[in-house]
């Protein structure tokens, strides 16, 4: 895509090196802590499954008996693998049943058998790391015998019925429609949950919980799907919230595609501990870059909270951050589905110039991701026909400045859970646009002093102050003080906290060894 | 005139506008299925003005033609505003007069809901429909817990924070668990506070009706396009107009 904005390269790398400023005492915060997900993430990438008979997971059982033992601050490779060593059970599920029953004691190695726990621990570890690989080139094998839909941006359907068994028909119904990627709503309330659940589900409120099952079921049907179609349908879940890392090597292990991870989400919608956030999110990060998944953002949630045209600014800032911290883990900028949204008033005088202006900043600023753009939910009012015609507005900002990812637009949003007429609608309003504008962009080519150039230099001009103000006052006051999404989220208070450990010494976690190793 | 029918493009014609799916294959008895099923709505002649498959199980309708109904406007039941609509101004001088403290809003989405839409719109200074929420109120002190805030966790912050008034909002929700929700959270609040200590209970979301208030053991609730000034007037009357004359000085 040709540069369209006359966008000065030295407040460009300026803002970069900003962003890296500000994030950089943030990624030593995380590497100097970790968590109960990372460490159970841990288990889960070395196989352990399934739940009790009360459907907590033995992942869970296995790390919470283990904590109480020795704590979390050694991480849990090396109490579990030693127990393992010393004969207390033949495997980790057996380890895993007889911790929950209190039959078996944890510690901490020391010479020679902590040697001996951390080379079995990184065996383990690296058999998983390998599964997750071995995914990967499957997904790269599909994508070249059935190939990659014909346009961009790609189409982005969401599933929501809260029963997989009803979610699968639906997404290869969306999918025939002309769907390139699912997305699987999650249950509301997932986030919170501080264990994956178990097994297929059939009952969630207002989505289908993520579990490792779910996710297998629904991959194979999308493969049935691909197959039959001749283009590769993509899948996306969510790692966010409180089990992101275990979540992120579940969608690995199951080859899911795309996952949301947004930076600063969890903090800002959720409550959750921004430490215990910060940690997570560099795992799942790293996770995502080894198994070749594409993450997705959430600036477009700062929009539904503040003003689209004010709060223009912290959409780029928070864009920055997020590139930051995911090249930092190892991400590439092809799986920097950075987010924004088509979310301005439409009653303000120009505002559809003004969306054009940051569409095409985003697009300028990120000239390799495949940026998801997403549709009005705000100014959707439930007046169906006027939404129609704004979602219309929405698809051909996306054409007209070469979006990545469309994620469409329903006219009931705000009404009801899409209705199988609305989808059908939905898409025939993309198509119209795409069919009929789709090349728009090659003669699109904004007035250079006009008011898209303007804007789009203001809302870099912005950015650029606010990371100046971010980086002297540190990232976690920022957060603190309400700077995103009007939110105020202090770093000592939040949900998950209790989760976090700072990491002593002696702390060994053979997956991100091999992780940072690989990178 | 109390009795009126629809109109279309003259008085009485009765025309509406209908679109729907049924589960049947595109074709000339599934366009007769539509006329069948609006001439049952009481729409007669039935113009299906088009149809369309979507997939091959299923025909997009829309329907054109005039209902048989009549609508007697004297017969409708709604619930008038029974407060007077006061002017932030006006709010603040008369919390401040009447009740000679900041009034203290606790607010939350319970339950699993995680859309803090309806009560954002309500409380945050941002507002909602031009105007601006409750924490713009000089007199009122604003305390937003935020989504899926567990019904005990909001009682002890009712408690810690001397609420005058609890705010709750319930916006997408499942198999009735915004009434199951609210429910919950009256019968926490009348069991933690004898009846005449008790905050005043708010409840609010689009899927509530306002006539639900007493299924629901809540002193109001507030439908889809509340906006702040009418929580905010409401609050007044409940608080200082009407209780603050036997409940605080007492």
């Amino acid at each position: 895509m040709p540069k369209k904005l006359d966008l000065d390269p030295v407040t460009v790398r300026k803002a970069r090196s900003l962003a890296r400023k500000a994030g950089k005492p943030i990624v030593d915060l995380a590497r100097q802590h970790t968590t109960v997900s990372v460490e159970r993430a841990v288990l889960r990438l070395a196989g352990l499954t399934g739940a009790d008979t009360e459907g907590i997971p033995w992942v869970n059982r296995l790390a919470d008996t283990v904590r109480a033992d020795v704590g979390l601050d050694h991480g849990l490779a090396l109490p579990v693998w030693d127990a393992l060593l010393r004969g207390e059970a033949e495997d980790l599920s057996v380890l895993a049943q007889k911790a929950a029953s209190g039959s078996v004691r944890f510690r901490m190695p020391e010479g020679r058998d902590a040697v001996r726990a951390r080379s079995a621990a990184r065996k383990v570890a690296a058999a998983g790391l390998k599964r997750i690989d071995g995914r990967r080139r499957e997904r790269d094998r599909l994508v070249k015998r059935h190939g990659d839909p014909e346009q961009r941006p790609w189409i982005y359907l969401i599933v929501a019925t809260g029963d997989i068994y009803e979610d699968i028909p639906q997404a290869q119904a969306a999918a025939r429609e002309g769907a390139d990627i699912i997305a699987v709503i999650r249950s509301t309330g997932q986030s919170l949950l501080d264990y994956v659940p178990e097994g297929a589900t059939r009952e969630g409120f207002a989505g289908t919980y993520a579990t490792q099952e779910n996710f297998r079921l629904m991959r194979a049907a999308l493969d049935e799907s691909s197959k039959e179609l001749g283009r590769y349908v993509r899948l996306t879940n969510y790692a966010s919230g409180l089990c992101m890392p275990e979540i992120a090597t579940l969608a690995g292990l199951e080859r899911l595609d795309m996952m949301l991870n947004d930076s600063m989400y969890g903090i800002l919608f959720r409550d959750i501990n921004p430490i215990r956030t910060f940690v997570d999110q560099r795992f799942s990060r790293q996770i995502h870059a080894r198994a070749g998944i594409i993450i997705n953002t959430g600036e477009d949630n700062y929009l539904t909270t503040a003003d689209a045209v004010e709060a223009a600014h912290t959409v780029t800032v928070s864009q920055l951050l997020n590139e930051y911290f995911a090249k930092e883990a190892g991400l590439e900028d092809w799986q920097l589905g950075l987010g924004h949204a088509f979310e301005i008033n439409p009653d303000l005088p120009d505002s559809f110039r003004l969306e054009l202006a940051h569409a095409m900043l985003a697009r300028q600023l990120f000239p390799k991701a495949p940026l998801k753009w997403m549709p009005p939910t705000r100014h959707m009012t439930g007046d169906v026909f006027r939404g129609y015609l704004l979602d219309g507005f929405f698809n051909l900002a996306g054409a007209m400045t070469g979006q990545g990812i469309l994620l469409v637009g329903m006219m009931t949003e705000a009404v009801v859970t899409p209705w199988i007429s609305d989808r059908d609608l939905a898409l025939q309003n993309v198509r119209y646009v795409l069919g009929a504008a789709g090349n728009l962009h090659e003669d699109f080519r904004p007035e250079p002093n006009g008011f898209i150039a303007t804007r789009a230099r203001q809302v870099l001009a912005e950015s650029v102050e606010l990371l100046e103000e971010i980086v002297d006052d540190g990232l976690l006051n920022a957060i603190g003080d309400g700077t995103f999404g009007l939110m105020k989220r202090p770093q000592d208070a939040g949900r998950g906290l209790d989760g976090v450990a700072r990491k002593s010494a002696e702390y060994y976690n053979p997956a991100i060894e091999l992780l940072e190793e690989g990178k | 005139m109390s009795i009126i029918r629809p109109y279309g493009d003259t008085t009485g014609d009765g025309m509406v506008q209908l679109s729907f799916t049924l589960p049947v294959p595109h074709d000339k008895r599934a366009e007769g299925a539509a006329v069948q099923l609006a001439n049952k709505m009481g729409m007669d002649p039935a113009l299906v003005v088009h149809s369309k498959a979507i997939g091959p199980d299923f025909t997009f309708f829309v329907v054109y033609g005039p209902v048989n109904h009549l609508v007697d406007t004297s017969k409708v039941e709604v619930m008038e505003r029974d407060y007077p609509l006061l002017s932030p101004k006006e709010v603040n001088l008369a919390i401040r007069k009447g009740l000679r403290r900041r009034l203290t809003v606790v607010g939350a989405c319970i339950g699993t809901d995680a859309h803090t839409v309806g009560i954002d719109a309500i409380l945050n200074i941002k507002g909602f429909a031009g105007e601006k929420g409750l924490e713009y109120y000089r007199e009122v002190k604003v305390v937003n817990l935020g989504a899926q805030v567990a019904v005990p966790e909001l009682v002890r912050r009712a408690k810690a924070d001397k609420a005058d008034a609890i705010l709750v909002s319930q916006v997408v929700t499942q198999r009735e668990a915004h009434v199951l929700n609210t429910k919950e959270m009256s019968a926490a609040f009348r069991e933690a506070y004898a009846e005449d200590a008790r905050p005043v209970l708010v409840a609010g979301g689009p899927r509530f009706t306002e006539q639900m208030a007493g299924e629901l053991g809540v002193d109001r609730v507030f439908g889809r396009g509340t906006t702040p000034g009418e929580v905010a007037s409401y609050l007044v009357d409940a608080l200082v107009t009407k209780r603050h004359a036997y409940r605080r000085s007492a």
